[in-house]
């Protein structure tokens, strides 16, 4: 089976040891303690894994490591730059958008991806881009206050 | 045996899912038998505490002493860092924040100083478990009490120290301060990192809610900055040196005993390690697709029975009542079926199915030998029950036995039990090396255990003059949480009549309430159509309980009720309740859509009421939650199960709200600063079925009498 030796994830590059099938979501956790993505279900159904894979929201857990290769994952350890918040993770913060919070990283992620694509999206835009991802809690309307927050902050240049 | 379950159902009936038998009963290794024999006294002992296991079920129902020492509970550094002992634990209800909110209250520190450590069995003092909304209305005092005593005794000393008059000393951020003699010292200047030996007084008069500064606030969940960085490590994050991954291979079915399985293939597989013991079956590897793989290499043969499925669930709940019964009834039997046969009497029959927590993370566990010291890492809402079930099945004394619970991605009932740690430490111990199993979905799923189905028949009847007369309320299997009505009747009959049952079954959020307020609520429903009255004011004329009404009124007051209906298939319910020390009342807006029979919930208003809130904001959060999360359960939600296989063990199967079937919620939090605080996690859930039931009714004419309600949409003609 292929071997993948190398990864670059959030910014740097990672020696890894892994067949080119397994996940993604496995070598992080497991070789790169990245442990902030999360496995939900396996079958990209609750979107826990989320990362994003140059800029474009995937589930890591469906995801074979070997079609990584050459492309930049980011996980949400490396949302903050510099120790400083990403607008969205000060946003959950700011609408208490959590409780467990264990599907938060793969909100996160995803609505990243999101702010990519549409800086200022709807809020039917943003319910249909998180409708792959589960939060049991039932935390939903403060996650969709969250990335509106989000989406102004970044807009304004202030958080 | 019965005696005890007897009790169990009194205090608890929701916890009935610990009547079950272990799942894996190991035998003695020769190693630890021949140590048990050769010290002498102690098989004694180690036996009759096997016993004593066996005969309670899963974990004993001890209620043991809360310490009295000031110390057990809070501990202050010389840095001033207040450390305080909880054995309740964090799955998302977010009492790491409302519990140090209480000890900054009377303790008056900045919450910023304040630590708690939880659900740690060598660190923090036995408790029973976090369940039943008992959080607030029990830890939350434990803490006042312990910071105002601590309190107390700093004064104490700072008096002593400064040779002043203890009345006159101020506590407040950390300090002590003299306004006379301007002596002034923080609190860990003048314990010097001494323990707070003293005891909690039993008297010690706390801060009245209306004069809460910390408390009463809407503080921001503790160290949240971990969670949106994804450095917070859950119990399925957790990491030993050395760690192997562990996988179980399962039964084919429910029931089922293992005739022969082939590991052959599986040992010959490099750094696996393979454990055969009785029925457990499982391996260890040095990755978590390395075992998994190792896993399905293993060939099993299982037989099982025969077993019911959902098509005959209800008959079968029907036709195998079990001898134990928990009533309320102002009706003897005899009584009962003369007064059941009077006239203008209504009755329906509701079911509710077996539906699923899951939890986001699913079970998880990491176990760690040290000789014969156990430590594991687990997601549980009871870590000292989960130390017995781990003492209980390795021959150990609890007192070898540590677990800790990280906070958790949540658990709603669903988290009681121990199988995770108890197979995580069967294949450390063989691995000689830690062990982390982490459930699959599909085994969350299949392997947990469900919110109890059942079977509620009603009959009722109401006067002329729209009072309720007769009341008759029987649930089989579900549970007896919220059975009896809140609404007056002359003559009623509340029971509870437990059955066999086919799959493994336990706590859930709000408990039975949720099967008995739907039935009930719609039930109310249906008599006030029949008496010709508003709902909500057939259910104010036979209420007496003012906190019910005042949350109905006030439900009723944001949601417009009763309402003007735009289009015949707009609908409007409401249904109300109380449970666990919390009152709450739900409307409901419905749409239904006339050419493909779909249900939309557009809106939802709650009310709720639990005493003197602590945290206004986790309050709204949690009632928030409870609507989502009940709205699955209403509309589509079940767990489809046939001959002892469960046949949806997947989210691509297994439906749970997503964003677009979230309607607007709004929420209206009435605060009795007058009344103690309860907990809230739960109730809030109740009044969201009947409520969506009744408007479904409203819209359509239809009265949908299961739940879930609408899984596949309405067939209309």
């Amino acid at each position: 089976m292929a071997r993948v030796t190398n990864l670059l994830v959030n910014g740097a590059p990672h020696k890894i040891e892994a067949d080119s099938q397994s996940t993604l979501l496995s070598v992080l956790r497991e070789q790169l303690e990245l442990t902030g993505t999360k496995y939900g279900c396996g079958e990209g159904q609750c979107g826990a894994c989320t990362v994003l894979l140059d800029g474009v929201p995937r589930r890591s857990c469906l995801t074979p490591v070997g079609d990584t290769e050459g492309k930049a994952v980011t996980t949400i350890e490396g949302l903050a730059q510099n120790s400083r918040l990403h607008p969205l993770q000060e946003a959950f913060l700011a609408e208490e958008a959590m409780q467990c919070a264990y599907c938060t990283s793969g909100m996160i992620m995803s609505a990243a991806g999101l702010l990519r694509t549409d800086a200022n999206p709807t809020e039917s835009k943003i319910k249909e881009a998180l409708d792959g991802n589960i939060c049991r809690c039932g935390t939903h309307p403060r996650i969709v206050a969250a990335v509106q927050r989000a989406a102004r902050a970044i807009k304004g240049g202030t958080p | 045996m019965n005696e005890q379950v007897n009790v169990l159902l009194s205090i608890e009936p929701e916890r009935y899912e610990l009547r079950e038998a272990r799942a894996y009963v190991f035998e003695l290794t020769r190693r630890d038998l021949f140590k048990l024999l050769g010290a002498g006294a102690l098989v004694y002992c180690a036996s009759t505490k096997a016993v004593a296991l066996e005969e309670s079920g899963r974990g004993q129902h001890r209620d043991e002493a809360m310490p009295k020492e000031i110390g057990a509970w809070l501990h202050i550094g010389e840095d001033g860092k207040t450390t305080v002992f909880t054995g309740k634990v964090e799955v998302g209800q977010n009492i790491r924040t409302s519990l140090a909110q209480a000890v900054a209250e009377e303790l008056h520190v900045p919450i910023a100083q304040i630590e708690l450590v939880m659900g740690d069995t060598l660190l923090t003092p036995f408790d029973m478990g976090t369940f039943g909304s008992r959080t607030t209305p029990t830890m939350n005092l434990q803490l006042r009490k312990v910071s105002a005593a601590a309190c107390d005794l700093l004064k104490d000393i700072a008096a002593k120290s400064w040779d002043v008059q203890r009345d006159q000393l101020v506590a407040a951020d950390g300090k002590i301060t003299d306004p006379i003699s301007k002596n002034s010292a923080t609190y860990g200047e003048l314990l010097k990192g001494r323990e707070l030996a003293q005891l909690i007084p039993e008297q010690d008069p706390l801060l009245p809610a209306t004069e809460w500064k910390i408390a009463g606030k809407p503080l921001a969940k503790a160290e949240g900055r971990d969670f949106v960085t994804g450095i917070h490590k859950y119990p399925s994050d957790q990491k030993r040196p050395g760690m192997l991954y562990g996988k179980v291979v399962r039964p084919s079915k429910f029931q089922a005993t293992l005739i022969s399985a082939d590991v052959t293939a599986a040992e010959k597989m490099a750094g696996v390690v393979v454990v055969r013991d009785g029925e457990f079956i499982g391996v260890a590897a040095r990755s978590e697709e390395m075992a998994s793989r190792a896993a399905a290499a293993i060939k099993t043969e299982w037989k099982a029975e025969p077993q019911p499925s959902n098509e005959n669930l209800f008959d079968y709940l029907r036709k195998n009542p079990e001898a134990r019964e928990r009533s309320n009834s102002s009706l003897d039997q005899s009584s009962q079926a003369s007064a059941g046969a009077s006239s203008g009497q209504l009755s329906a029959t509701y079911t509710v199915q077996y539906i699923a927590h899951a939890p986001l993370e699913p079970r998880a566990a990491l176990a760690e030998w040290n000789g014969d010291k156990l430590t594991v890492w687990t997601g549980t809402q009871r870590p000292f029950g989960v130390r017995e079930e781990l003492a209980a099945a390795f021959h150990l004394p609890q007192e070898s036995v540590h677990v800790l619970m990280p906070d958790t991605g949540s658990a709603y009932g669903g988290k009681h039990t121990g199988e995770t740690a108890i197979e995580a430490a069967r294949l450390a111990r063989a691995a000689k090396k830690p062990v982390k199993v982490v459930w699959t979905r599909k085994e969350e799923f299949t392997w947990a255990y469900f919110r109890p189905a059942g079977l509620i028949d009603i009959r009722a009847s109401v006067n002329p003059s729209g009072q309720i007369e007769y009341w008759e309320f029987t649930n089989l299997n579900s549970g007896g949480s919220g059975l009896n009505t809140p609404y007056a009747a002359e003559v009623r009959s509340e029971h509870f009549q437990p059955t066999k049952y086919p799959l493994r079954q336990g706590s859930y959020r709000g408990l039975a309430a949720t099967a008995n307020h739907f039935a009930r609520e719609s039930f109310m429903d249906e008599l006030a159509h029949q008496a010709k009255l508003d709902p909500l004011e057939f259910r104010l004329k036979n209420l007496r309980d003012a906190r019910l009404r005042a949350v109905l009124e006030a439900a009723a007051k944001k949601f417009g009720w009763p309402g003007a209906k735009k289009s015949f298939w707009q609908g409007f319910g409401i249904a109300g309740g109380f449970e666990k020390g919390g009152y709450i009342a739900t409307c409901a807006e419905v749409a239904v859509d006339r050419a493909t029979g779909g249900v939309r919930v557009v809106r939802l208003v709650s009310a709720f009421e639990c005493g003197a809130i602590v945290n206004p904001d986790g309050l709204r959060n949690q009632v928030e939650g409870a609507n989502i999360m009940g709205l699955g359960g209403a509309l589509f939600e079940a767990i489809e199960f046939e001959d002892g296989r469960i046949l949806n063990a997947a989210f691509s199967k297994y439906r749970v709200p997503r964003f677009k079937d979230v309607p607007v919620l709004e929420t209206v939090l009435l605060d009795r600063k007058d009344l103690p605080s309860a907990g809230a996690g739960e109730t809030p859930i109740v009044g969201v079925a009947p409520a969506i039931g009744n408007a479904i009714f409203d819209a359509t004419g239809v009265r949908l009498r299961s739940l879930p309600m609408v899984p596949n949409g309405m067939k209309l003609s």
